[in-house]
């Protein structure tokens, strides 16, 4: 497969050239962190950094969709009919994402694209993405991807892999898509032996650098209905203020509301992510909350991701160690303890 | 400050055994350096998860809402003054309380330790005194930490618990602060496009999220607006217009309410200052009520307050 090899100014420059076939994202540093960012060409991407703060879930999921315009007005031959709203699917790049974001993708597709459903945009949005993924050379303290079947370097749903060598980047196609990608960055040709032997050396350390380990092996063998009624959710959940940070900040948390919105005749439906952590997750018509307390609610978003996923497809859980809910809960309430709550239960 | 953990939890194992408390809230060391994890403590053998030091800084008022049982918990001067307004608001009752007071030195901004390392990794925060140190990977910094309080520490005025059944210290003294409102006089000078431009700005990466309105103890209405879908109020798409409405509606509702405790500014998983609605509006609680929230359980706060011979034209 096509390798090229670029000095970070020659980098930006080929995303410059690339901007004429696709919609490049890349990391930028706004204040204190970085974010995914479409780039117009001024500036330049920085990446050196852990991870974006956000994960590129929006990038192909966004938090509000529009799906279909309409019109209540009664003189208009297409009063009360649903039309497809428009929407940018065209090629696009996400350059800078970690490879534990694109395993995020990969648990997201069960839920969007399966033999029972397929979700039209997420499906047309994903297959029109190019993922360029770079690997991490210092993954954070908080990152346990190794734990649940990925890693620093994994190149499991990549089109590209990116290696950070310092002064110059190495990329690598994986895929068809990825090798039109790096066809059209043009640029130097592959790594040579120094450069391969770095490459290599930094695959090895970045897994050593991983100190988060955490068990899951048990969860499938767990018992569903014990683990539900476990004596530790209550005192797992007290700090939680069922806020959406850890459900909006993960990259496998798909969950979405559909609402309305009329100004006028004209009306909007709209898809927006939602989060199992707020009391209206569920709230029914008739007024009946099947989960009125936080505990409950805590206790459905863990259940979800390393119980019911794990018996649903018997592929691991649903969690890509990224480590964002952990860094970022207000009040401190760790997965990787839950998790191991759970599986030694 | 390390003296105030051993006391509290000796506090809370003579207030639990005794039975005079069912229950102690207070704060345990987190998974994440400089995130405490508020924590709920029924067994007196449970009470050494309870610490005191710079990173105390959610408020534990929000823990007692509606509570039932007799319970005990740690207040410092902010912490206390949310306490005053819940039991003026009925969200809990004085004779449930077991108020252990803490004399307050202020909390570490965590956010700007992260920027005072360049947002390296940190793995420990360590020192309780007028110095602290961060560790990380491959380096080590000290820091003096009256340079790295939070801002609403900077121009707290009330260190102290404002009610208590007991202090486990001395009081700290009350310095006299410069003007406190430097900030929002600033924002006042401002023209209204200018105003707008500045909050718009200031909410622009809101993800409504939630965590400032949930991590507020003034924030207990069982439904709150922004959740009502009968009438919708605001929409929940991330449309600015929404985000606005949300945040200035917010500000509203914690009108002669807020204690500046900074606690919904702290949560904000993309560090947005939104302690800049509620803060105008505590100003105007001083300037136009003389009032300060929290302070005393004898006076009712200004916005539920009728009087006849109000010289507000408009209220009669
Ligand atoms: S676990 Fe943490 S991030 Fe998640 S809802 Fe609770 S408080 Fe918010
Ligand atoms: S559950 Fe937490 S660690 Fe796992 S993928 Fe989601 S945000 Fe990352
Ligand atoms: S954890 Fe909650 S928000 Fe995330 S996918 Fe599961 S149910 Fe949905
Ligand atoms: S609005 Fe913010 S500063 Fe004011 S009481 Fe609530 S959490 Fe504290
Ligand atoms: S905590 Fe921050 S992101 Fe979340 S709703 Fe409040 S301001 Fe928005």
């Amino acid at each position: 497969m096509l390798e090229r090899t670029f000095t970070i100014k020659e980098w930006t420059e080929a995303l410059k050239k690339l901007r004429s076939f696709y919609r490049v994202f890349a990391p930028f540093k706004e204040g204190d962190f970085h974010s995914f960012r479409e780039f117009d060409g001024s500036g330049s991407p920085d990446f050196n950094f852990g991870n974006t703060r956000l994960s590129a879930k929006a990038l192909i999921y966004p938090q509000s969709e529009r799906m279909f315009d309409y019109t209540l007005d009664e003189k208009n031959p297409d009063v009360n009919l649903y039309k497809e709203a428009v929407k940018d699917l065209s090629p696009q790049a996400i350059v800078g994402i970690r490879p534990c974001d694109v395993k995020g993708f990969r648990l997201m597709k069960r839920n969007f694209d399966n033999e029972e459903y397929r979700d039209p945009w997420w499906v047309q949005r994903f297959e029109s993405t190019i993922l360029v993924g770079f690997g991490c050379n210092d993954p954070c303290p908080t990152c346990f991807c190794t734990s649940v079947g990925g890693g620093p370097f994994n190149e499991e749903g990549l089109d590209v892999i990116a290696y950070n060598l310092g002064e110059r980047f190495v990329l690598r196609a994986l895929t068809e898509k990825g090798e039109v990608f790096l066809a059209k960055a043009e640029g130097d040709t592959g790594p040579g032996e120094d450069e391969r032997r770095k490459m290599e050396e930094l695959k090895r350390s970045s897994v050593e650098k991983i100190s988060s380990r955490v068990a899951t092996d048990q969860l499938k063998l767990k018992e569903v209905n014990a683990l539900f009624s476990a004596p530790f959710w209550e005192e797992t959940a007290f700090s939680c203020i069922n806020c959406g940070t850890c459900t909006f900040f993960c990259p496998t948390c798909w969950c979405f509301d559909i609402q309305d919105e009329v100004f006028g005749k004209e009306g909007d439906r709209l898809r927006n992510w939602d989060s199992c952590m707020f009391p209206l997750f569920t709230l029914h018509g008739s007024g009946h909350n099947p989960r009125e307390n936080k505990v409950q609610r805590v206790r459905q978003r863990f259940m979800h991701k390393l119980k019911y996923y794990v018996d649903k497809y018997n592929d691991g859980v649903q969690c890509s160690g990224c480590g964002r809910c952990v860094r970022y809960c207000p009040v401190n309430i760790d997965i990787r303890e839950v998790a191991e709550k759970m599986n030694s239960y | 400050m390390e003296r105030y953990t051993e006391k509290i939890r000796e506090r809370a194992r003579d207030l639990l055994e005794s039975g005079k408390v069912d229950v102690f809230i207070g704060y345990s060391k987190g998974s994440v350096p400089m995130m405490n994890r508020p924590a709920l403590i029924r067994e007196p053998r449970e009470v050494n998860k309870l610490l005191w030091d710079n990173h105390c800084a959610l408020n534990l008022c929000n823990y007692l809402t509606k509570r039932t049982e007799k319970i005990g918990i740690i207040a410092n001067g902010c912490n206390s003054r949310n306490i005053v307004t819940h039991i003026l608001e009925n969200q809990i009752k004085r004779e449930q309380l077991y108020i252990v007071g803490i004399p307050c030195e202020g909390m570490v901004d965590h956010r700007a330790v992260a920027r005072a390392v360049g947002q390296r990794d940190i793995l420990a925060v360590e020192g309780l005194g007028e110095e602290f140190l961060v560790k990380g990977k491959d380096f080590e910094e000290r820091f003096t930490k009256q340079t790295f309080l939070q801002r609403n520490c900077v121009t707290c005025r009330h260190h102290n618990p404002v009610i208590y059944d007991e202090m486990i210290g001395e009081p700290v003294e009350e310095g006299e602060l410069p003007n406190g409102y430097a900030d929002v006089e600033a924002i006042e000078g401002m023209s209204s496009d200018k105003k707008w431009a500045f909050f718009a700005q200031l909410i622009s990466r809101c993800i409504r999220c939630y965590a400032c309105r949930n991590a507020c103890p003034l924030c207990y209405c069982p439904t709150c607006f922004v959740d009502e879908s009968k009438p919708q109020w605001v929409g929940k798409s991330s449309d600015p217009t929404d985000t606005m409405t949300f945040h200035l509606l917010r500000a509203y509702h914690c009108a002669g309410r807020c204690t500046d405790c900074g606690a919904c500014e702290r949560v904000c998983p993309v560090g947005i200052s939104m302690r800049q609605f509620t803060r105008k509006l505590n100003k105007d609680g001083e300037t136009f009520f003389s009032w300060e929230a929290g302070l005393t359980l004898e006076k009712r706060p200004p916005l539920d307050t009728y009087r006849p011979d109000d010289y507000n034209d408009f209220i009669k």
